[in-house]
């Protein structure tokens, strides 16, 4: 019943994008032309990485609100080893192990110390962003070799596909199929639905949250080692408001903000209708500060449409099955 | 004030009924939930409602408080055809529901509970507390329930939070009482202050509607007995006339034999304690369990029973005390831990802990065996559905098929399943917990033909149970608990009804 549900949430993501393709190339021609497919993927690419492994932590009923501010820790200490001369390769791997420790730190304050991750990342969000800033200050380190800004922006050879977004199609199918056909992701869900019985289960609901966070953690210091690359710029203040994206694109993609269900296809689907969303914005001139308003209302809405369609189709099955509902929500009469 | 069974006080035969139900259908879907069912609940009688899960007592429950509205036919109070829209106007018709989950405010006042919606006002409009706290007061007087009415709700015993329930329908003068299986979480003398109290608002002329599950409760409680099978009546009579036997025959619809036990020769000790402790729940609690055996575990709710088993299986750590599973000290950091050890544990909390209740049959079962099954990471549906369906016809889920979500399964399949979870993971110990609480009769007897099988498989059992029946006609040795303590331990052949009751209470017996 609830793969169907979300077969119909999904199925109604295609139909949206779809849509959206098509009204963006009606309004701009150059939407789908192959010299705009790299734009048009690499703008929110990072979001869209970040995405992924959230998407994980939100269905197993907790939330990453850091993610943003690991990525300027990650551009900052990236760019401050660079500059003092750390080879790329060796501040790279640095970087990711930062990104798994401040993952660790959120995991251990919420399983261990049982802080709601709410509070928990809200408080490392600011903490991560100071570290940051004092990493690298104001200053902003350029010059990095081209090999590397390369993988930032330029594409695989003889093809119009972008670097990151190989990133992101390994990770996706790589994070699918952990989530749908092995048996971590059956916890996962389980810990989401009710975290209890899955404890009582023998699912080891601290060790697997626990890991979650560490994930979130590389993933979102990848990302700031990407928008790094991408930008050929190192700055403390990168990926600056990044999560509410991330969040949007996730509640958008169908998954429940209250854990439990949702799928790494929607996802995808929600990151790819907010992509092309945001370049046909920006190719037919609206400006970028009107981008802030579509994301809101996208946030809204994919919270608020999931949510009436859940009670519409427990009316259904109610009818089907017989089941009470809860106490006083049908009008009598 | 305490008649047993037997005829109410006198009732004046001209009355009408309290409330009446003329050919009442409701449909949910394809379900027919209540099918032309007609019922009268008299002033001054307890009139039980009985039946399997989905017989439709809940549904006739709702419409009568409102809740639902009914497809056809009339509802009808103290003779007046009325439609009952929510529950606040069900209140202010006088009809008062105690439901098996009180629903309370916590962190209100005993007495602000009561009086909420009707607080008596004072002369500027505002409330009149020390009215409020008098009246409750007064109110729990006449119940003959010692409770402090200024103390908040958060804490109070479930037993305590019904009875509150209970003032809080009487409160506003209540016609009809309708207890919603209220003594599912009771221990044996909490129910006995209940029936006194459903006794004492008989007598007041209300009308007392007692769904329940427990038949002894049903035959000492209630005047007449009304059956409902499948959405339709089948009989009502007074309650003296009938015997346990024909009523679950209505019920069911065949005979049932309640507790068939298999004859089983306990081998050697599996599971020893020693000396068990934990700070502020029990204290010194050892005992041993061989295989083969059911060791039943009686005793107040809050005994400590729950508390023993949670540490069993690696919920919670001991301060003192060793654990000895096969000969070998154990000590369990995780349920996971336990899992591995060979303990296996059917909690109480079917739905919270028990189950993930939007999993199928076969993702349930197969959840605490999950990474054993499938080493490579990846899961096979059809194996899995394998594993499941075999533990699940072996222990008769029914409907068939584990690929049906839980949650729309009946209480008892439901039990089934949490059972058939824990046998795939090849236990050496299990402990049930209140494994039969809130399922029907004919459940209820396949549930106690189930644990019998498994322990003369050789599965050492721990049977905790607040139903006495249930434990002395199941358990081969009885473990009694009063606070935190162990207070007796009984073989099957010297442990009665009464001797379980003075060791679970605390009372010495008699200079003996």
């Amino acid at each position: 019943m609830i793969r169907q549900q979300l077969a119909r949430w999904e199925t109604l993501l295609a139909v949206t994008l779809a849509a959206v393709i098509i009204l963006g190339a009606l309004a701009s021609p150059f939407l789908l032309t192959p010299g705009n497919f790299s734009n048009l993927t690499v703008a929110v690419i990072e979001v869209s990485i970040m995405a992924l492994p959230m998407s994980l932590v939100i269905i197993a009923g907790e939330i990453d609100l850091s993610v943003e501010s690991m990525v300027g820790l990650s551009s900052s200490i990236l760019g401050f080893l660079y500059a003092a001369g750390v080879p790329l390769w060796i501040a790279i791997l640095v970087v990711l192990a930062v990104g798994a420790l401040g993952g660790l730190l959120n995991g251990l304050l919420v399983t261990r110390a049982g802080l709601p991750s709410l509070v928990v990342t809200l408080g490392t969000l600011a903490l991560y962003r100071g570290l940051a800033l004092v990493v690298l200050g104001p200053q902003a380190i350029s010059q990095f070799p081209s090999a590397f800004t390369t993988f930032g922006f330029g594409q695989i050879p003889g093809t119009p596909i972008p670097w990151p977004l190989v990133v992101f199609v390994i990770l996706g199918i790589g994070l699918g199929l952990m989530l749908h056909r092995t048996w971590v992701g059956r916890e996962i869900y389980a810990i989401g639905k009710s975290p209890r019985a899955a404890a009582f289960s023998g699912v080891r609901v601290a060790r697997v949250k626990a890991s979650l966070f560490v994930l979130s953690g590389v993933v979102a210091s990848l990302s700031g080692v990407i928008l790094t690359a991408r930008f050929a710029s190192a700055r403390a203040d990168a990926g600056t408001g990044m999560t509410l994206t991330v969040v949007t694109i996730v509640l958008l993609g169908g998954v429940n903000i209250f854990g439990g269900s949702g799928s790494i296809v929607g996802v995808v689907l929600a990151a790819a209708t907010l992509a092309v969303l945001e370049n046909a914005l920006r190719l037919t001139g609206i400006p970028a500060d009107y981008q802030s308003i579509v994301v809101g209302l996208l946030l809204i809405v994919s919270v608020g449409l999931p949510n009436a369609a859940h009670q519409v189709n427990q009316a259904v099955d109610r009818a089907h099955t017989g089941r009470p509902p809860p106490t006083g929500s049908i009008a009598p009469g | 004030m305490t008649i047993a069974g037997g005829a109410a006080v006198e009732r004046p035969v001209a009355q009408a009924p309290r409330a009446e139900l003329r050919e009442v259908s409701k449909r949910f879907g394809a379900t027919q939930a209540l099918a032309s069912v007609s019922f009268e609940l008299l002033a001054g009688e307890v009139h039980a409602l009985v039946g399997e899960n989905g017989a439709g007592k809940s549904t006739l429950v709702k419409i009568l408080a409102g809740l639902y509205p009914p497809d056809s036919g009339l509802v009808l109070l103290d003779g007046q055809p009325q439609q009952i829209h929510g529950a606040a106007q069900a209140r202010d018709f006088g009809i008062a529901v105690v439901h098996q989950e009180p629903s309370l405010f916590p962190d209100l006042s005993i007495a602000e509970n009561v009086f909420l919606g009707h607080q008596p006002v004072g002369r500027a409009g505002s409330i009149d507390w020390r009215g409020m706290r008098r009246a409750a007061q007064a109110l729990f007087d006449e119940l003959g329930v010692r409770l402090d009415v200024a103390s908040p709700v958060r804490g109070l015993s479930m037993a305590d939070q019904q009875l509150i329930e209970i003032a809080r329908a009487l409160s506003f003068d209540a016609k009809v009482l309708v207890l919603d299986e209220p003594t599912a979480s009771l221990s044996t003398h909490e129910v006995d202050q209940l029936f006194v109290i459903a006794r004492q608002a008989r007598a007041k002329g209300v009308g007392v509607l007692f769904v329940n599950h427990r038949l002894e409760e049903v035959f000492e409680l209630s005047d007449r007995v009304t059956v409902l099978r499948d959405g339709r009546h089948v009989i009502t009579a007074p309650s003296i006339g009938l015997t346990p036997r024909d009523l679950i025959r209505h019920m069911v619809g065949r005979d049932v034999t309640m507790f068939p036990k298999v004859a089983a020769t306990p081998g050697d000790v599996l599971l020893e304690v020693d000396g068990l402790s934990r700070a502020g729940e029990f204290e010194d609690v050892s005992f041993a369990v061989r295989a083969g055996e059911i060791l039943g575990f009686a005793g107040l709710v809050g005994a400590g029973r729950t508390e023993v088993a949670r540490v069993l299986f690696g919920v919670e750590r001991p301060d003192r005390g060793v654990v000895r599973l096969g000969g070998r000290p154990v000590s369990f950091e995780s349920p996971a831990a336990a899992i591995q050890g060979g303990i296996a544990y059917v909690p109480e909390d079917r739905h919270q802990e028990g189950l993930v209740l939007d999993f199928s049959v076969a993702e349930n079962i197969s959840l605490p065996i999950i990474a054993r099954l499938f080493p490579r990471l990846f899961v096979g549906r059809r194996a899995e559905a394998r594993v499941a369906g075999e533990f699940s016809a072996e222990l008769n889920v029914r409907p068939a098929g584990v690929e049906r979500i839980v949650s729309g399964l009946s209480g008892g399949n439901q039990q089934k399943v949490v059972i058939a979870k824990w046998l795939a993971t090849k236990p050496q110990v299990l402990i049930l917990d209140e494994p039969t609480r809130g399922i029907d009769v004919a459940a209820k007897a396949e549930v106690h033909r189930i644990i019998g099988t498994l322990a003369a498989e050789g599965l050492a059992i721990m049977l905790i149970s607040s139903d006495l029946s249930e434990v002395l006609a199941m358990a081969d040795r009885i473990i009694v608990m009063h606070e935190g303590r162990i207070s007796a331990e009984l073989s099957s052949a010297e442990a009665t009804e009464e001797k379980v009751m003075v060791a679970a209470t605390g009372q010495q017996a008699g200079g003996a």
